[in-house]
């Protein structure tokens, strides 16, 4: 216990260390926030127009922006005035002190809402169904799963009602919801995510260039991807356009492997990989997702890493690359050697923390006994023992991914005026979706894009 | 269930009971943290300071009045001069070089360093450091540029004499755990005090602190003609690391005079250490007047024995005895060079008698203290240098060195907060002792606390009021500077207690060393 709140207090000071820097515009946004709910009546929080960031996440958060602001009150009745800009010190440590600990970074670290509130209401139905049904052999059993399945509805439906409650009776729900879903931003957000969409316009684009060169007339589509407030005008050139239904039937689809497993068998244990996968579905397929996403599904994964080697390969793979992704919103050139320093402070401690965790002498017992499990159920699978028997050791392709990374980063700092000049060999890596296999235990779902080739197709677009 | 057993069986090796997964983790954490940690505020101050400068990076010379902007301001203004003025004009006054708007005040080398800097500053940014018209320049690229200088001078200079002091001192224990290497890098690279003075306040003492590890690190290894290369440019850097000196020479007198030809050997060291300074020293050299001008511009006796409220003896007895009403300059500077002197001789002395690493070690720290006690015009920074050593020697000292740096800091704390630098100073205190206190191996020396606890609570706690005091309050119409006294006052108590347990271990190292040494003459 006692190392949990030294380590717990370490990350806190850092913390600290940190409320000083780089004021981003989300740190506006949330102060705005805090000033909305502060001032303006329940009735008018999705309505206000004063600013243009406007409140777009659900009411929930909106309660908890009310409840921060009654602190941020008591520390500087001038943050939460609505026409305030922003340039007091002891502002800085009242916001700064008010970012939960939680929170891993201190201006961003909040999830795209719809893939949450879908992921998580999607696991929640199929698992209490599940559950549910388990019995539906036994007609009493029917009836008993038929209840618990009613009580977790009740509790979804309550905890909505709470939430929600106050804009029904309002008769607000319409604003609420295009507020919160705002489907005319665009398919993708002004620093793009690295997810699916992006080979889509790549391949859009390099159809069109192609096909442009061949003698063909194509338009030049006039909206760009990466305006925020596009309108719902097409920018793509030649592929079919992609509607806000599109994304969600796509997120659906991929996340069916998983619905469908969760159902065949429910285990609590598994419901933190599955949440990830949930959310990393989401992440490469959603509407507008924002590169902050990212985080989303790497910290559930966190939990489960110190479990099984395969976790904690897929945790340091995912966490290394979605931390790189975010690299483009720290611009600043006084931010880059923090944020290079703490990416490779956080991947060395990683990599040594799950080295000491998964030594040789351990994995040739682990490997020892699933060599067992594998005779007994005659499963496929040499390259897995082999993985194991090697202890935690990553693959030739990921080495070449964290070079490149470094190369690219490396880049960035010879030009101290922030030019981002990326290598052009620098490659991308996908994680094909692996089975399935519960009884191994062992794999996990992960699908990442790499930001590199991301960031070259963002060289032609303005920034 | 076989997943349950798995779970088990890691768990058993978990971090949280063996300590530290490796202590390589540690180190590298070290590493990163000293690194990286250093900036965040270090940028952060410049992201608030656009355009406006009003002396937060000042020091010695408050009161900014615009373009002076303190220590910043000082050293871009030498960048500007050394880079646009030949070598023979940078010490002398003249219409370009205006001696009295921050003439330069260190020694030959710092003015060097100062020069490459500048190069790197003019490519990048040359309005930053043109003649005459840059004075008062603070762009945002300007001070970023800057604090880059200081941070790879640390990464350059600092570290690697860090790296070479701890082989040098661990490969003379045969029974060092890696921990406690780790631990110990740990505590000389995130001194709270030297990174909130160089990253924070802006100063470049990490290259002379660097070269004077580096010159222990040799002396331990018994290279001694590197040391004294090495502590030759230290002293050509910065003139306070002069601390030292006398520890340096009692430590290479004694071992010279063990030697079968000790003249000879006195001979070789005097011969580098001149000859470093011949070389340092050269465009000065060709006439006396250029000379005994830089010599005039490194020890400016006419601001007084003391200034502000630094927490040594000078100052802290002028409470009761106005030395500065009494007695002219010249009479203080001679008793103030006779109560260094004197206050210096015993680990003098004993150095020269029986000389060791150890004791060695113990002798910097004591002449440092001494220095920094009884000296003429001694800053609040100065106490950076006795700090030094008692980092070098954390792993027999723990308790010394976790509680002369909270003082240390404490000393500071007047100085930090007109810098604004509140928020890093809790931060940087509270990693420090953190990690002072890492829930690992080390258990063995966390019990030699030779302080009643009892009595170290009540002194912690008064330091914590008084720090809150500090913040809060305002002091009496008739007592402005009650607060900063009180601070002194408290400061200068520990460090005394402290000099006199450092000066009396280094005695009792004495006995253990004669008895070493004796057995070594039989071999």
């Amino acid at each position: 216990m006692a190392d949990l709140l030294w380590f717990f207090a370490i990350s806190t000071c850092l913390k600290l260390l940190l409320i000083p820097s780089y004021r981003s515009t989300d740190f506006e946004v949330h102060r705005n926030w805090l000033a909305l709910t502060h001032s303006l009546p329940l009735s008018q929080w999705y309505f206000d127009e004063t600013s243009p960031w406007t409140l777009d996440y659900p009411p929930l958060f909106a309660y908890f922006e009310r409840f921060l602001s009654i602190f941020a009150y008591l520390i500087d009745p001038q943050m939460i005035d609505q026409g305030f800009g922003f340039e007091e010190a002891n502002f800085d440590l009242g916001i700064g002190c008010l970012v939960p600990n939680a929170c891993d970074c201190g201006p961003f670290a909040f999830p795209v809402q719809w893939v949450s509130v879908g992921g998580f209401v999607d696991l929640a139905f199929v698992f209490g169904a599940r559950k549910g049904f388990g019995w539906h052999y036994c007609w009493c059993g029917l009836v008993k799963g038929l209840r618990r399945l009613s009580v977790l509805g009740a509790v979804v439906v309550a905890v909505f009602a709470v939430a929600y409650g106050p804009f029904i009776y309002h008769g607000q729900i319409q604003q609420v919801l295009r507020r919160m879903f705002p489907f005319g931003r665009g398919l993708c957000h002004a620093y793009w995510a690295p997810n699916f969409w992006v080979f889509y316009i790549i391949l859009d684009k390099g159809l069109a260039f192609l096909l442009r060169k061949l003698g063909f007339a194509i338009q030049t589509p006039e909206a760009s991807f990466t305006g925020g407030l596009v309108g719902d005008s097409s920018p793509f050139a030649m592929l079919p356009q992609i509607t806000p239904l599109a994304t969600f039937a796509m997120v659906l689809l991929a996340l069916s492997p998983c619905l469908i497993k969760a159902w065949r068998d429910p285990r609590p244990g598994m419901i933190s990989r599955w949440v990830t996968y949930a959310y990393t579905c989401g992440f490469l397929f959603g509407w507008h997702v924002h590169e902050k996403a990212s985080l989303h599904f790497v910290i559930p994964l966190a939990f489960v890493a110190v479990q099984s080697l395969e976790n904690a390969r897929h945790y340091f793979w995912l966490s290394i690359v979605s931390c790189y992704s975010l690299f483009p919103l720290l611009f600043e050139a006084q931010e880059y050697p923090i944020k290079v320093l703490l990416l490779l402070l956080h991947s060395i401690i990683m990599w040594l923390a799950f080295s000491a965790q998964f030594t040789k002498g351990e994995e040739a017992k682990a490997a020892a006994r699933i060599k067992k499990k594998d005779e007994q159920l005659k499963l496929k699978g040499n390259s897995n023992r082999a993985d194991k028997k090697e202890g935690f050791v990553i693959g030739g392709v990921e080495k070449s991914y964290l070079k490149g990374t470094l190369i690219s980063a490396f880049d960035e700092a010879c030009s101290p005026r922030n030019i981002v000049l990326i290598p052009s060999t620098t490659m991308l890596i996908i994680k094909t979706l692996k089975d399935f296999d519960c009884d191994h235990n062992s794999k996990n779902i992960s699908n990442i894009f790499v930001g590199n080739v991301i960031e070259i197709t963002k060289l032609m677009q303005p920034r | 269930m076989k997943k349950n057993t798995k779970l088990l069986h890691y768990k058993k090796d978990t971090k949280f009971e063996t300590g530290l997964p490796t202590p390589g983790i540690t180190k590298t954490i070290k590493k990163k943290l000293e690194f990286w940690w250093a900036l965040p505020w270090t940028k952060a101050r410049e992201s608030k300071r656009d355009g406006e400068g009003k002396g937060e990076e000042g020091g010695e010379r408050q009161g900014g009045n615009p373009p002076k902007y303190g220590d910043f301001e000082a050293q871009r203004h030498w960048m500007e001069i050394t880079l646009n003025l030949p070598v023979k004009e940078w010490y002398r006054n003249s219409t370009t070089n205006d001696i009295s708007y921050w003439g330069l005040d260190y020694p030959p080398l710092t003015a060097y360093q100062s020069y490459f800097h500048g190069l790197f500053l003019r490519f990048f940014h040359p309005e930053s450091v043109s003649l005459l018209t840059s004075r008062g320049h603070e762009s945002y690229l300007g001070k970023l540029l800057m604090r880059w200088t200081v941070l790879s001078s640390d990464a350059l200079v600092f570290f690697p004499a860090v790296f070479y002091f701890v082989l040098a001192y661990h490969s003379g224990r045969p029974n060092g755990h890696k921990t406690h290497i780790a631990w110990h890098i740990a505590m000389i690279l995130l001194s709270p005090c030297l990174m909130l003075i160089d990253h924070g306040h802006f100063q470049y003492n990490c290259i002379s602190l660097g070269l004077t590890v580096g010159a222990v690190a040799a002396v331990l290894s018994n290279k001694e003609l590197v040391a004294c290369f090495l502590f030759s440019l230290a002293l050509n850097h910065k003139q306070m690391t002069a601390y030292f000196a006398p520890a340096f020479f009692s430590h290479l007198l004694g071992k010279s005079l063990r030697h079968r030809n000790p003249v000879l050997e006195v001979l070789k060291l005097g011969l580098v250490v001149l000859g470093t300074f011949a070389l340092v020293w050269w465009p000065y050299l060709h006439s006396m007047e250029a000379f005994s001008r830089v010599l005039s511009r490194l020890a400016p006796f006419e601001r007084g024995i003391y200034e502000d409220y630094v927490a040594n003896f000078w100052c802290t007895t002028s409470v009761l005895v106005k030395w500065k009403r009494i007695f002219t300059i010249q009479s203080l500077k001679l008793l103030s060079l006779g109560a260094t002197v004197s206050t210096c001789l015993p680990s003098m002395v004993q150095q020269i008698w029986a000389p060791s690493n150890q004791g060695f070690l113990y002798g910097l720290l004591n002449s440092a203290f001494s220095f920094y006690m009884f000296s003429f015009q001694v800053h609040e920074k100065s106490i950076l240098l006795p700090l030094l050593p008692a980092s070098l020697l954390a792993l027999e000292e723990p308790f010394l060195l976790i509680w002369i740096t909270l003082y240390a800091l404490f000393s500071m704390f007047p100085l930090l907060c007109r810098d604004k630098l509140v928020l890093p100073y809790i931060a940087a205190s509270a990693l420090f002792v953190l990690i002072y206190y890492v829930p690992s191996g080390r258990q063995d020396a966390k019990e030699t606390r030779s302080f009643n606890s009892f009595v170290t609570t009540c002194l912690v706690s008064c330091s914590v009021v008084l720090h809150i005091v500090y913040l809060t309050m305002h002091p009496p119409y008739r007592y402005p500077f009650l607060f900063d006294a009180m601070i002194m006052l408290l400061c200068f108590s520990q460090f005394m207690l402290l000099a006199f347990y450092t000066n009396a271990k280094q005695w009792m190292l004495m006995k253990r060393s004669v008895l070493l040494d004796k057995e070594k003459k039989h071999h």
